[in-house]
């Protein structure tokens, strides 16, 4: 190891000099991306972050609050809440759907190649083009008292059953949690599929002559080889979840009460209509600080198995 | 090397964030822009220019009433012309002060809430007009929620706004359910309401036709504390004046009164689910007994009902005492920017004035045109709802008793606490004092951050 380097140090010098060529023209390739990434990611973050020291209604003048907006923060009864309610949406927008995606992609993935793999896929996935703001005006149709949710029911014989979903303290969360499972399951399932189509298929043929069946494949071929693409999917529904806000405000805004009340609508009402920048930019960063203690640990545990 | 290329990728960004903020440390001020000066502008004129002006006007969509009236002072004065841009209602509320404080604002804006735009210097002070114009002869309780002091204080001060159109709330009757329970007039007080909605429930008809959805049942939870409630303390509150409450005995009355006609069903079952689009169309289409609504849905319920429908003023507590009911400019602010000052004023002045301005804020918005009582008033069908609603803004302006929405408080707290808590309260889940209570402190949180 020392023989080589001392005896090569003319070498090491070049290979340095065309390294630093390698570094100067990668910089240059990378400035467009870190131009868009810094205008549009680094300075609106900053920015963010230094209204949240002020209290300003974003046209006036502005104020020094120190850390005044977080303590409001913190005080703001309907915090806790809107927190608690995100965390139920989790179930609904990580759960359902990365369970429902993975029973789906096993399911797809033994069908044969053809019109009706093509179409389930094309189904499934429809979901997610359409915007989230208008499937919450079209689930709120339907969840509506006369709607077409109530109206199967009342066909199926369970008009005991029938109610205004989202008018409905107990049903009202469950109910708009459920469109994001909808909108979400569609990405879960493609995604997942394509990560079964990278799994060795090698390694299902010699499972399947040891003799297992459906239930030992999954858990020993397919769950494992998809920890990747789980730990990307987990990532963005919670983030999702915790984030949510253009499902709530086209279809309860809140309601009932404060039922389905979320951060993202506390944040909207106090910068948007309260017109408090500054608070709702507290708001915000601390928002971003829960969802990176969340998200943080969900990135660590899929690396474990790397190394 | 994974390792090393992922250091590098943390140190990148950290550089990266350094460098935000060493731009921000450079540019080293405070967000925002210092109020504009006052501008020094024209002289204040009460006559019309004859060169050519294009005026611009900001309002919101289904709001057609400006497209007559503009139309209207062109054919009188052919040298003026408009532009009218629409938004909705929620757009063009949230974006007001950044349009106000564009390089190009728009010479006159749909402003239902003032907010912080006299205190950034974005409305234009009407004072001058008012006196040059002589506009002491308007009623003053209809031009004093348009005013505002330098204190942020609403109710008084100096003028900022002027309405198109003064609406007045009162309640809807169906004639035909009414008849079918034997009731002839409308109830003279509160108690001899209760007693028809009663009798309604007994017979199967729902006593009140509302919706809260979208907060609109608090035209209902209002109406009863205007009669329990101090007019003027009540209106203090509502105008941010400092150490007022809402957590007043009248209040807190007047929301327990809805408490006890939630318990007692009075409302419909699913009425978190109504919107007020829908409660309008189910009262139209016969169900409901009584409606809580304004002046503007008079049109359309004398179309879908004929005859089988009255209009009257919220009853009083007791026989005899004077009317209190909710009513509001549809207000519009000039722009502190604007180029055209006398140009807009005198459009406003004519609106209040002209016969035929009158009579096209009647006829489209079924509003009382305000200005000076003295002046005759708008034609109107005899018998009809419309005429109802100007008997009503008369009989108000006569009791001096007109108070604004407790919606337009503060910008935040419809939305942030008004909505919720009445759809716990109507669906009894919290009691009137608890509502009281909450909304108080959602005030306080709010005008004290």
């Amino acid at each position: 190891m020392t023989a080589t380097q001392t005896s090569s140090a003319p070498r090491r010098a070049a290979a340095r000099a065309a390294a630093r060529r390698a570094d100067r023209a990668a910089w240059l390739l990378l400035v467009p991306a870190l131009v868009a990434y810094g205008s549009f990611v680094i300075y609106p973050l900053a920015t963010g972050i230094q209204y949240s020291f002020y209290d300003w209604n974003g046209i006036g003048v502005a104020t020094w609050v120190g850390l005044e907006n977080y303590v409001q923060v913190l005080m703001n009864p309907d915090l806790l809440g809107a927190i608690r309610n995100s965390f139920v949406l989790i179930a609904f927008f990580t759960l359902i759907p990365v369970g429902t995606g993975l029973v789906l992609a096993t399911l797809i993935r033994t069908m044969r190649d053809g019109f009706a793999l093509r179409a389930s896929q094309t189904v499934l996935f429809l979901p997610q083009i359409i915007p989230l703001a208008a499937a919450g005006i079209a689930w709120s149709w339907m969840y509506a008292q006369t709607g077409a949710v109530n109206q199967i029911l009342s066909t199926l014989g369970l008009g005991f059953l029938t109610r205004p979903w989202l008018a409905d303290y107990g049903t009202a969360l469950p109910a708009v949690g459920l469109i994001g499972s909808w909108v979400l399951t569609g990405l879960c399932t493609v995604l997942l599929l394509t990560g079964i189509g990278k799994i060795d298929t090698s390694l299902y043929e010699a499972i399947r002559l040891d003799g297992a069946g459906w239930f030992r494949e999954f858990f020993t071929i397919t769950l494992p080889g998809l920890r990747q693409e789980l730990a990307v999917l987990v990532t963005l529904t919670v983030i999702a979840a915790l984030s949510t806000f253009d499902i709530i405000y086209t279809s309860t805004q809140g309601g009932p009460g404060r039922a389905t009340l979320v951060p993202g609508l506390l944040i909207f009402r106090i910068g948007f209509t309260q017109s408090d920048v500054g608070l709702a930019s507290a708001f915000g960063i601390v928002m971003m600080v829960l969802v990176l203690a969340l998200v943080l640990p969900i990135q660590r545990l899929s690396r474990i198995g790397d190394r | 090397m994974r390792l090393h290329t992922s250091r590098r990728g943390h140190s990148r960004a950290v550089v990266g964030a350094a460098v935000a903020f060493a731009m921000l440390g450079l540019a080293g001020c405070a967000p925002g822009a210092a109020a504009p000066e006052e501008s020094d502008g024209v002289a204040v004129s009460t006559e019309l220019t004859d060169e050519e002006v294009v005026l611009t006007i900001a309002d919101e969509t289904g709001f057609p009433v400006t497209d007559a009236l503009t139309e209207e002072f062109t054919r009188q004065y052919p040298n003026v012309t408009f532009e009218i841009t629409r938004d909705t209602f929620q757009n063009l509320t949230a974006n007001a002060p950044r349009l106000l404080a564009g390089e190009n604002p728009p010479d006159l804006i749909r402003l239902p809430t003032i907010g912080d735009t006299v205190k950034d210097g974005l409305l234009a002070n009407l004072d001058p007009y008012y006196d040059a114009y002589g506009w002491d002869a308007w009623p003053a309780s209809q031009l004093s929620p348009l005013r505002m002091t330098e204190e942020g204080v609403r109710g008084s001060g100096s003028l900022y706004q002027l309405g198109l159109g003064y609406s007045v709330t009162g309640v809807y009757m169906n004639l035909a359910l009414a008849e079918s329970l034997g009731i002839e007039e409308p109830p003279a007080t509160i108690a001899e309401m209760e007693e028809m909605m009663e009798a309604a429930k007994a017979a199967g008809i729902l006593p009140i036709m509302a919706g809260d959805s979208d907060g609109v049942v608090n035209f209902v939870v209002q109406a009863l504390m205007n009669q329990y409630a101090d007019q003027d303390e009540f209106l203090s509150w509502m105008f941010n004046e400092p150490g007022a409450t809402y957590a007043t005995e009248g209040n807190i009355q007047g929301a327990e009164k809805v408490r006890e006609w939630a318990d007692a069903g009075y409302f419909p079952s699913d009425i978190n689910a109504i919107d007020y689009f829908t409660f309008v169309t189910r009262f139209s289409e016969g169900e409901g007994l009584f409606t809580f609504n304004g002046n503007w849905a008079a049109a359309g319920y004398q179309e879908a009902l004929g005859d089988d429908v009255t209009f009257f003023l919220a009853p009083p507590a007791n026989e005899g005492d004077r009317f209190i009911a909710m009513g509001a400019a549809n207000s519009f602010s000039v722009a502190a920017g604007s180029d055209n000052l006398n140009e807009i004023v005198f459009f406003l002045n004519w609106i209040h004035t002209n016969p035929e301005a009158r009579q096209i804020i009647v006829d489209i918005t079924g509003a009382s045109p305000g200005g000076d009582p003295s002046l005759p008033l708008p034609t109107v069908e005899p018998g009809s709802l419309i005429e109802k609603a100007l008997e009503m803004s008369a009989q108000i302006g006569e009791d001096n008793g007109q108070v604004d929405f407790m919606a337009n408080t503060t910008a935040g707290i419809y939305a942030g606490s008004i909505i919720p808590e009445s759809q716990l309260l109507v669906t009894s889940q919290i009691t009137g004092r608890e509502f009281v209570e909450r909304v108080q402190a959602f005030y306080e949180q709010e005008i004290g951050g």
